[in-house]
């Protein structure tokens, strides 16, 4: 079952994955005032297919002066690490089909009474995930043996390392007022509609962690790693072909991730804003149907701001990070301890 | 059973990875070797059921500690470096401490009967509270002071780091 429940998540979050590519081009093109990618397919809804043949078939090239084996390796820790964290996101509850009853998380299990198991501290495995995912572009870089890479993997680790703190600290809010790591009791305690979602009292937690969630990621305005105009393509210069695709599927699966934990954590997982009953079938079907929206909104909202805004200076971008969101995050913890020590 | 095969397996990764740590002769092959022993320590930590350690382990070991190693290699570019092999001293000391070592902890090991029991996915609690518990009551004092500390070095580092620059 688990085996199965891993194959479908794997092939749901792949598929995710390339048409998030189809339509970051898509609106980002829009919003540049050109199409974006037209030509396979209607509405280049092949595109992904064909960017998929062409890595590849493209030739593999092994640049001579690098290390080798860290540089084989590092993509594939990359991608590897990225794939790993889905499996503690849970979609749902649980699911029937022809008289199986599964729960909808690679890692839940259904204990003996009927209920749905959970790994206790899914969050922690999920910060390890992102702690450990600093090497993939790390050796990236170093093993490289180039300017632009060393210094594209230097920044880039640097900057991780860096908001990987205050993406921590902004989580602790939510702990703190769901009292508990696992997912799922997290998602519970957001029941009853949108007024309990714990974006209203973790408002501040909530803007830490999308601007550190950006960040970790990688993404516009903090792409300083691969800034084209001054690293030509920062980490991954010398990566060709299949190897640079693996550090692509990296990037846009972290984002993938990084929507569901704000999902899971802020918008009420796969509850829907108001309580509501349908025909069983369709009940069903519901919660998978708003995490998709959730998330949708996510990665739209990760498009929207690529469109927007230019790129941090790197003095800017460390200087945010460690006087601005660290300080925050902290005094957002300190606020969340005394309103559930006094007021709640 | 499938506890047993994944402990073999793990703890062979992980006396794998320490001894390749002492065999490379790069800096960062060493240290990624380092990091491997962390990793499989956190598999057998889970095995035990410690979910909350096994999840630190990776964070700070893993995680923080070791990316600073390898941050460090990577700013200084430390070449191979070479290994003599011809210290008596490391011979005639080494390998009986070695020897008395490993008599210690197999002593140890047979002394202490084995638990038989086993966890399911879930059914430990983490340990989170009772970490917290320990670690904001009954070593309150301790724990801040250790902050202190380590805020010291910190500002210590800074201090070193700025009379450079003069």
């Amino acid at each position: 079952m688990a085996a199965i429940k891993s194959a479908l998540v794997l092939f749901v979050l792949l598929t995710a994955v390339a048409y998030t590519v189809w339509l970051e081009r898509k609106v980002v093109g829009r919003m540049q005032n050109r199409w974006g990618p037209t030509r396979v397919g209607p509405f280049g809804l092949l595109q992904p297919l064909a960017d998929g043949i062409k890595f590849i078939l493209k030739e593999d090239l092994t640049p001579p002066h690098v290390h080798k084996s860290l540089f084989i390796l590092a993509p594939f820790l990359s991608v590897v690490l990225a794939l790993v964290s889905i499996s503690i996101i849970p979609f749902g509850n649980t699911i029937s089909i022809a008289g199986h009853t599964t729960s909808l998380q690679i890692t839940g299990a259904l204990t003996s009474n009927g209920g749905n198991g959970d790994i206790n501290i899914a969050l922690l495995i999920l910060l390890g995930v992102t702690s450990i995912a600093v090497y993939g572009v790390a050796l990236a870089g170093w093993s490289s043996n180039s300017k632009y890479s060393l210094l594209g993997s230097l920044r880039a680790s640097a900057q991780m390392v860096s908001y990987e703190l205050s993406l921590g600290l902004s989580l602790v809010g939510v702990l703190i007022l769901a009292g508990s790591f696992s997912l799922r009791q997290i998602v519970d305690k957001q029941a009853g509609g949108i007024l309990h979602w714990f974006i209203w009292p973790q408002m501040i937690g909530f803007f830490i962690y999308l601007i550190s969630a950006y960040a970790e990621t990688n993404r516009i305005p903090f792409d300083l790693p691969e800034a084209e105009t001054e690293l030509v393509a920062g980490y991954h210069t010398e990566y060709s072909a299949m190897k640079f695709a693996m550090f692509f599927m990296a990037e846009y699966t972290n984002m993938v991730t990084v929507a569901c934990v704000a999902t899971l954590l802020f918008f009420g997982g796969w509850r829907g804003p108001v309580p509501h009953q349908f025909p069983p079938i369709l009940q069903a079907l519901t919660p998978i149907f708003w995490f998709c929206v959730k998330i949708f909104l996510f990665i739209f909202l990760y498009i929207w701001v690529r469109g927007t805004l230019p790129r941090f200076r790197y003095d800017q971008l460390m200087a945010f990070g460690w006087k601005f969101l660290l300080p925050l995050a902290i005094f957002n913890i300190i606020l969340t301890s005394f309103w559930v020590a006094f007021i709640s | 059973m499938l506890h047993l095969v994944l402990f073999f397996i793990f703890a062979i990764i992980c006396v794998a990875g320490a001894v390749n740590l002492l065999a490379q002769r790069h800096p960062i092959d060493s240290a990624l070797s380092l990091i491997v022993v962390m990793g499989s320590l956190a598999v057998l930590y889970l095995l035990l059921g410690a979910e909350f350690v096994a999840a630190i382990q990776i964070i700070v070991y893993a995680g923080a500690v070791m990316v600073l190693f390898v941050f460090v290699i990577m700013l200084l570019n430390a070449g191979a470096e070479e290994h003599s092999g011809r210290s008596y001293v490391a011979w005639f000391l080494g390998i009986p401490a070695l020897a008395s070592l490993a008599a210690l902890v197999v002593y140890s090991l047979v002394r202490h009967e084995p638990s038989s029991r086993r966890l399911a996915l879930g059914e430990s609690q983490g340990y989170v509270s009772p970490v917290a518990h320990l670690l904001f009551k009954d070593f309150l004092l301790p724990f801040e002071v250790t902050s202190v500390l380590i805020l010291i070095a910190i500002m210590g580092a800074v201090v070193l780091a700025q009379r450079g620059e003069d």
